[in-house]
């Protein structure tokens, strides 16, 4: 009974209401919190990725990648990645179970040779087909991955938002910390800055076009990273977001990878 | 040969009409390759200095019953300036496949790859390999195959009934990479079986991931894919050697253990053929150090031994042999990289060095640049007929 009464303390404790003063950690936490709880319960989604990758004198390069993610609930989404562009690399499939601070487990299957291969989960910080997106940037998102700390109140593009300061808590990241503009009304980021292992500021990552789907979970049509470093950047363009499309577990397998275009 | 040959070219032809009209996709590749060979060949017949060759391989892919069946086609066919064996034409792929929620089939001529090592495939049984193609045995010839996987909580099974024994191919008389310049005469190929090449061979495999574990465990019954060679005269009385395709039983066993940037590697065979039973293994491991300089660029390290328990009267040159590699991958835009290594005999000087790199140029060409290296091989050395056959080769593919 006691031991009851502490818990229904603690989560009042992290409901993102003032009742309690909180510490900046605790508040951090109860945002993140608030963005996953919001985000739960979506089951499987299908979508459509161009990436556009552009250096510093403008020349740019196509890639396209079909995803398949599905929740799972208590862990870390799995996530199935197939790549149409470039064209040398098309049929080329990922498939990845990620895990909150525990290492993902990933395979890739190289169509010319027929091959699944586990490969090593251990490169998070770097480029994602060549692309300003880190492993890190693009994988799944989960409350246990960072620790938090609320910084202050922003208005950003007249969207009222909570700027939290995010820490990577998983071995391998690229990054010292994050400052993370998250939207109050629907509950995701606007803007991401990310700053490098030695704490100078590398990339700036923006959301554009939220849309909402099945009346409940919010998706961005495109996400703008701009490296300050080397003056590089990558829009991310998504398409034909389709949720709670049947698929399961079985479709996330070794086997399935093979089957994929 | 020739016959069967047509037989395929008119079977692809027609399906490749019929295929145009329809809702699929086509994508796939040509390539111009070129290779030089500094030295001079063993033999008088063979080719000297440079050859060029083109290659495509188109693929086409239906899919209906929403991504459940799915039909490919993926025709191969080669060009060769010198060699009259290496002017080929395959059916790489003609599957249909029907997947369900626990169970997928698969019916046709299909290609497919098992095991986890680098330096050579031991497990890796059911294609015949396209020899004439590329002589690092990576390239491999469609088996004609009907292929149940039944998926559980507990693994995957799969079982295969492979009707059709598709021979090795290997390079003619005039070409190189031949070894000791002897020709292989594929006109009077012996089989052991009296169902010869129409021997049905059956193979099962069982495998399963289990945290950082990656296991298989198959067998395969039938005819060798790996022949053993009889002496022996052509039409004109020319020395030349005969391939002789055994019955072999074969158990195979292929683990993968991933720790991180570390991955540990073993595969196991043991093989019954007409000599009685032996073993052989490839294990060992490939480290990464990802961001190495603090660039993007990874770097792999890789490092396998190779064993065989027939010692001296192993069919394979890697008996008691080291391999050790290296990998960069640049991780840029164009996905710049780079295979450097080499595979040392322990009990002799006998080394072999190879590079493979490769870079994209564009948006739809790739470059590849290749060396191969046979280094000091004593004359007890199965390579040693490939003394003479170093060789660069230089690549542009386009894809479609």
């Amino acid at each position: 009974m006691k031991r009851r009464l502490f818990l229904a303390l603690l989560l009042v404790g992290i409901m993102p209401v003032d009742l309690f003063a909180q510490t900046p950690e605790e508040k951090g936490l109860a945002i993140a919190m608030e963005t996953d709880s919001r985000d739960a319960g979506f089951g499987n989604y299908i979508a459509d990725m161009t990436m556009i990758l552009m250096n510093r004198y403008g020349d740019k390069s196509i890639r396209e990648v079909r995803m398949k993610i599905l929740e799972v609930p208590g862990d870390g989404d799995k996530s199935m990645n197939i790549f149409d562009k470039p064209r040398d690399v098309k049929g080329t499939v990922v498939l990845t179970f990620s895990h909150g601070l525990k290492p993902d487990e990933q395979w890739i299957y190289l169509p010319a040779l027929k091959r699944v291969k586990r490969i090593s989960s251990g490169n998070k910080s770097g480029p994602f087909m060549g692309s300003e997106f880190a492993y890190e940037d693009i994988g799944s998102w989960e409350v246990k991955k960072y620790t938090y700390r609320y910084l202050r109140d922003d208005v950003l593009n007249g969207n009222d938002c909570f700027v939290v300061e995010n820490t990577p808590a998983y071995k391998y990241s690229g990054y010292s910390r994050q400052t993370e503009w998250v939207d109050k009304t629907i509950h995701q980021p606007r803007q991401i800055v990310f700053y490098d292992r030695k704490g100078a500021l590398l990339k700036t990552l923006t959301f554009n076009g939220y849309r909402q789907y099945l009346g409940q979970y919010w998706r961005a049509d495109e996400m703008l990273m701009v490296n300050h470093q080397t003056g590089k950047s990558t829009r991310l363009l998504w398409k034909n977001y389709r949720f709670r499309t049947g698929l399961s577990s079985r479709d996330f397998t070794r086997n399935s990878m093979k089957r994929m275009r | 040969m020739f016959l069967k040959l047509k037989k395929l070219f008119y079977i692809s032809f027609f399906l490749g009409i019929c295929l145009s009209v329809q809702a699929g996709e086509w994508s796939g590749y040509i390539a111009g390759e070129s290779r030089y060979f500094p030295e001079s060949p063993l033999s008088a017949n063979q080719y000297d200095d440079f050859n060029l060759s083109l290659s495509a391989q188109p693929e086409y892919r239906h899919e209906w019953d929403d991504g459940y069946q799915t039909f490919t086609f993926v025709p191969f066919v080669r060009l060769d300036q010198h060699d009259s064996e290496r002017r080929h034409f395959d059916i790489r792929e003609l599957t249909w496949l029907k997947a369900a929620e626990d169970w997928e089939l698969r019916v046709g001529f299909r290609k497919l790859f098992w095991g986890v090592t680098e330096s050579q495939h031991l497990v890796d049984i059911i294609n015949q390999t396209d020899l004439v193609d590329h002589p690092d045995s990576e390239e491999k010839l469609g088996q004609p195959m009907i292929n149940l996987a039944l998926i559980r909580d507990w693994g995957t099974v799969d079982f295969f009934i492979l009707p059709g024994f598709r021979e090795r191919t290997f390079p003619g008389s005039e070409g190189r990479l031949l070894s000791g310049g002897i020709p292989i005469d594929i006109d009077q190929t012996r089989y052991e079986s009296g169902a010869k090449e129409k021997h049905v061979d059956w193979a099962v495999r069982w495998e399963h991931s289990l945290g950082d574990w990656d296991i298989g465990l198959s067998h395969f019954s039938g005819t060798s894919r790996e022949p053993r060679f009889l002496p022996g005269t052509d039409g004109a009385g020319r020395f030349v050697l005969i391939p002789f395709y055994e019955q072999v039983d074969q158990t195979g066993f292929d683990l993968q253990i991933t720790k991180e940037d570390m991955l540990w590697k073993l595969e196991m065979i043991s093989r019954k053929d007409q000599d009685g039973r032996f073993t052989a293994l490839t294990g060992g491991l490939e480290y990464t150090f990802v961001g190495v300089f603090e660039t993007d660029a990874n770097v792999g390290v890789l490092a396998e031994y190779l064993f065989d328990d027939r010692h001296d009267n192993a069919a394979t040159p890697f008996e008691d042999d080291f391999m050790l590699g290296m990998r960069l991958a640049l991780n840029d835009v164009q996905s710049t990289d780079l295979l450097v290594g080499g595979i040392f005999d322990l009990d002799s000087s006998a080394s072999f060095y190879f590079i493979e790199a490769s870079r994209r140029l564009g948006e739809n060409w790739k470059l590849s640049l290749e060396a191969y290296i046979y280094a000091d091989m004593p004359r007890d050395d199965l390579a040693y007929g490939f003394r003479n056959e170093d060789f660069l080769q230089l690549e542009l593919a386009w894809f479609f």
